[in-house]
């Protein structure tokens, strides 16, 4: 087959093209540019191009850097600041698989004749009857079937996650077997276009204006104040501005109109489900609404609860119940389904209000 | 398998256009046994300064300056920031240019605080937008030290009249210095029609058959800059460093063949550009000449095609083996949205979709062929509809 290797210049997609070449497919990797700003980290920097470069030459396959900068704007970078003016609570690199990853590059793979797409997510698509499952990654610590949830059937049927079926330390060792440069590279953690030393409140500073929050208890007493209430996320202990001492007091609202937050005890964030949106599936909504109890995955290594799931009828708007209560989720956290042995991926979206 | 201009289509030569073998034959001497530094007492550095000295004869000839105002550099880049900081350096002032410039000139200027002037629609300086510019600037009280208008444009090919702009300065900025990044001018334009219109003028000699790494600033007789470089105080202490002898040799030897072949050069290269480009737009439809041919090079074959990408593009027709280009790359390899095209208000439509084929002494009939066959064949690919695709972009595919 001819594929598109996505190469971030990380170990997980090095490995992930070796591989490809391994088992004898045509490849040729790309890197993507997405962030055209300042940048210390994650995909972006132009180290990180030199390293996928390097690791493309020693694999003596061809390499190329997409320019896409404009859509990762446009469908990553402004979205979530407008989220944090918003008061919702972004993930943005679910939203770049989402729409560059799995839409843009993908599109551009098919139109220049590509059979498939390869990433280095650890994440596995497994033959299933009736078509492919996504399947978690056979790292657990690693896995990264939640921030890939978005994909759909058509799109499974022609992405590759070469390293899914490995653990993190396999991958290195197969990355040090081969010399590649990328062997010993640490993790890449944080958003791309964040910086290090300038962190979020920077990035958001230099884009929107801060307003200051009142911080005020649940009779409505004011507490303390915050310089920015758009840098307060759902269920945040630290940085409110409360004294220490006393009970732990966690944000249980914000209400961004009047740029007030409301402050409460841990058992104050527990509710009874959450209303979820901009659901998609690997199959479809019919099948899943079969099943009794599903898990449910609300940040990318939180362990899986079990609920219920109610699907509305154009398929695009799920009510998730808990079994037993859990803590809010912050609105805009992505929210995935696995089926009831947290292998498979059912399908996911982005948390609204919830429900009591 | 080496990759070469043996085994590509290369139509790119507004990037880099291949050394002439007289001007690689010029260079070898000086690479093996003529080394001395021709800064040296002795009689052997004194042999290869005379080397050097001839070599400043040719190219001020081909310019028609005295060999006193020809200083050697290290690249175009170079001429121009030792042009246009060297003057802020020494004078103050800030610097003005029109938004095409290539980046050499436009981030020198803007970095010493200058200003950007609008151009037409073939990408030539707005010669009232520049006479205002000038204006509004000594209205405030600022001085402008420099103005500098690119010759010839390195995406679209356009030609600027410097004549046309100096008498634009010289009424509207009298003090100010007249810079011009000819990089791309010596294959096509007598450089002897340009020079007496400026008071500063860059060359990159790998433009023109010579190798990389060497370069030319022309600097009137009595300007004086601010070196970028302190040092030894090689060519009259405008720019220190050992002289580049194998790369100013080939370049003087490049310049002079260059300069003796460019009518007939161009042409040929004129009709082969024209059948090029005559050919694609007669087999596509919806396709622009980005700027007309009366006003450009006749080397510049640049297009807009509508409803493509130039990446794509790009990705095909390197498949096809032909090496093309699109507008300038970042740091990381990746192309950039052209600053050229939007100063010049190309429609939206058709500049996603630009495409810079540039022709050089080497190209050939066949070059040209097999481009218009890969180019027709790639572009009607991209623009057949794509029914098997289903974008993940679009969440619907859920169904209850």
């Amino acid at each position: 087959m001819k594929v598109m290797v996505a190469m971030s210049g990380g170990v997980d997609s090095s490995v992930a093209a070796a591989l490809l070449v391994e088992q004898g497919h045509e490849v040729v990797g790309v890197t993507m540019r997405l962030w055209g700003g300042e940048s210390d980290t994650g995909c972006c920097s132009v180290s990180d191009v030199d390293d996928a470069r390097r690791v493309a030459q020693q694999l003596g396959i061809d390499h190329l850097v997409f320019n896409f900068t404009e859509d990762f704007n446009t469908h990553v970078v402004d979205p979530y600041v407008q989220a944090h003016v918003d008061g919702i609570t972004p993930n943005p690199c679910i939203e770049c698989n989402r729409h560059v990853k799995f839409a843009r590059l993908s599109e551009r793979a098919t139109l220049l004749g590509f059979d498939a797409v390869a990433t280095g997510h650890h994440a596995r698509a497994t033959e299933s009857g009736r078509g492919l499952e996504l399947e978690r990654g056979a790292d657990r610590d690693k896995d990264q079937s939640y921030v890939v949830h978005m994909i759909d059937q058509t799109e499974l049927q022609r992405t590759m996650f070469p390293v899914g079926a490995m653990t993190k330390p396999e991958v290195r060792a197969h990355a040090a077997r081969l010399g590649l440069r990328t062997a010993t590279k640490p993790d890449s953690q944080d958003v791309c276009f964040i910086t290090s030393t300038g962190g979020r409140t920077t990035f958001l500073g230099d884009r929107i204006p801060f307003r200051r929050g009142r911080v005020v208890d649940s009779a409505g007493t004011t507490v303390a104040t915050v310089p920015a209430v758009e840098m307060i996320t759902l269920g945040q202990r630290r940085g409110i501005g409360l004294p220490g001492g006393g009970p732990k007091q966690f944000v249980v609202d914000i209400d961004m109109s009047s740029a007030t937050i409301t402050v409460g005890t841990d058992a104050d964030l527990y509710v009874a489900g959450h209303i979820v949106h901009e659901m998609t599936w690997i199959h479809d909504a019919a099948t899943v609404a079969e099943i009794p109890t599903v898990l449910v995955q609300c940040s990318a290594h939180g362990a899986p609860q079990p609920a219920t799931v109610t699907i509305g009828t154009d398929g695009r708007t799920a009510h998730v119940r808990w079994i037993d209560p859990q803590r809010r989720i912050a609105p805009g956290q992505s929210v995935v389904l696995y089926d009831p042995s947290d292998r498979f991926v059912l399908g996911g979206g982005i948390a609204g209000a919830p429900l009591t | 398998m080496v990759l070469s201009i043996n085994t590509l289509t290369y139509l790119d030569h507004a990037a880099t256009t291949p050394m002439r073998p007289e001007a690689v034959e010029a260079m070898l001497p000086f690479l093996s046994e003529r080394f001395a530094n021709p800064s040296g007492s002795h009689r052997f550095a004194r042999s290869v300064r005379q080397v050097v000295d001839e070599a400043r004869d040719v190219v001020a000839d081909a310019l028609g300056c005295t060999p006193g105002e020809i200083v050697f550099t290290g690249c175009g880049t170079e001429s121009d920031n030792a042009a246009i900081a060297g003057t802020q350096q020494r004078h103050g002032g800030i610097g003005v240019c029109p938004a095409v410039e290539h980046h050499a000139v436009l981030h020198a200027t803007l970095h010493g605080g200058g200003r950007v002037v609008a151009v037409d629609s073939a990408a030539r300086v707005d010669l009232t937008a520049l006479a205002t510019t000038l204006d509004d600037i000594a209205a405030i009280g600022q001085t402008v030290s420099i103005v500098s208008v690119m010759a010839v444009n390195n995406e679209v090919g356009s030609i600027t009249s410097l004549a046309d702009v100096a008498a634009v300065v010289h009424r509207h900025a009298p003090s100010a210095l007249l810079h011009t990044d000819a990089v791309q001018a010596p294959c096509w334009i007598d450089l002897r029609t340009i020079t007496p219109h400026v008071d500063l003028l860059a060359l990159s000699a790998h433009k023109f058959g010579g190798p990389k790494g060497v370069g030319v600033l022309m600097a009137r007789q009595g300007t004086v800059l601010e070196p970028l470089l302190q040092g030894g105080g090689q060519e009259r202490d405008r720019r220190s460093g050992t002289h580049n002898v194998a790369g100013i040799v080939a370049m003087s030897e490049a310049l002079r063949l260059t300069d003796i072949e460019r009518v007939a050069d161009n042409l040929r290269i004129e009709s082969l550009r024209n059948h090029l480009v005559d050919t694609v737009l007669a087999e596509l439809d919806d396709v622009i000449e980005t700027v007309a041919r009366d006003s450009k090079v006749v080397g510049s074959a640049h297009i807009c095609i509508a409803d493509i990408e130039s990446e794509a593009l790009l990705y095909l027709l390197d498949e096809g083996g032909i090496c093309a280009s699109a507008a300038s790359a970042c740091a990381a390899g990746a192309m950039e949205p052209s600053h050229v095209l939007a100063a010049m208000g190309v429609d939206r439509r058709y500049s996603p979709g630009a495409l810079r084929m540039t022709l050089g002494t080497t190209t050939t009939e066949d070059d040209i062929d097999r481009t218009i066959d890969v180019l027709v064949a790639a572009v009607r690919r991209l623009r057949t509809p794509r029914a098997a695709h289903v974008s993940t972009a679009d969440p619907t595919g859920a169904s209850a």
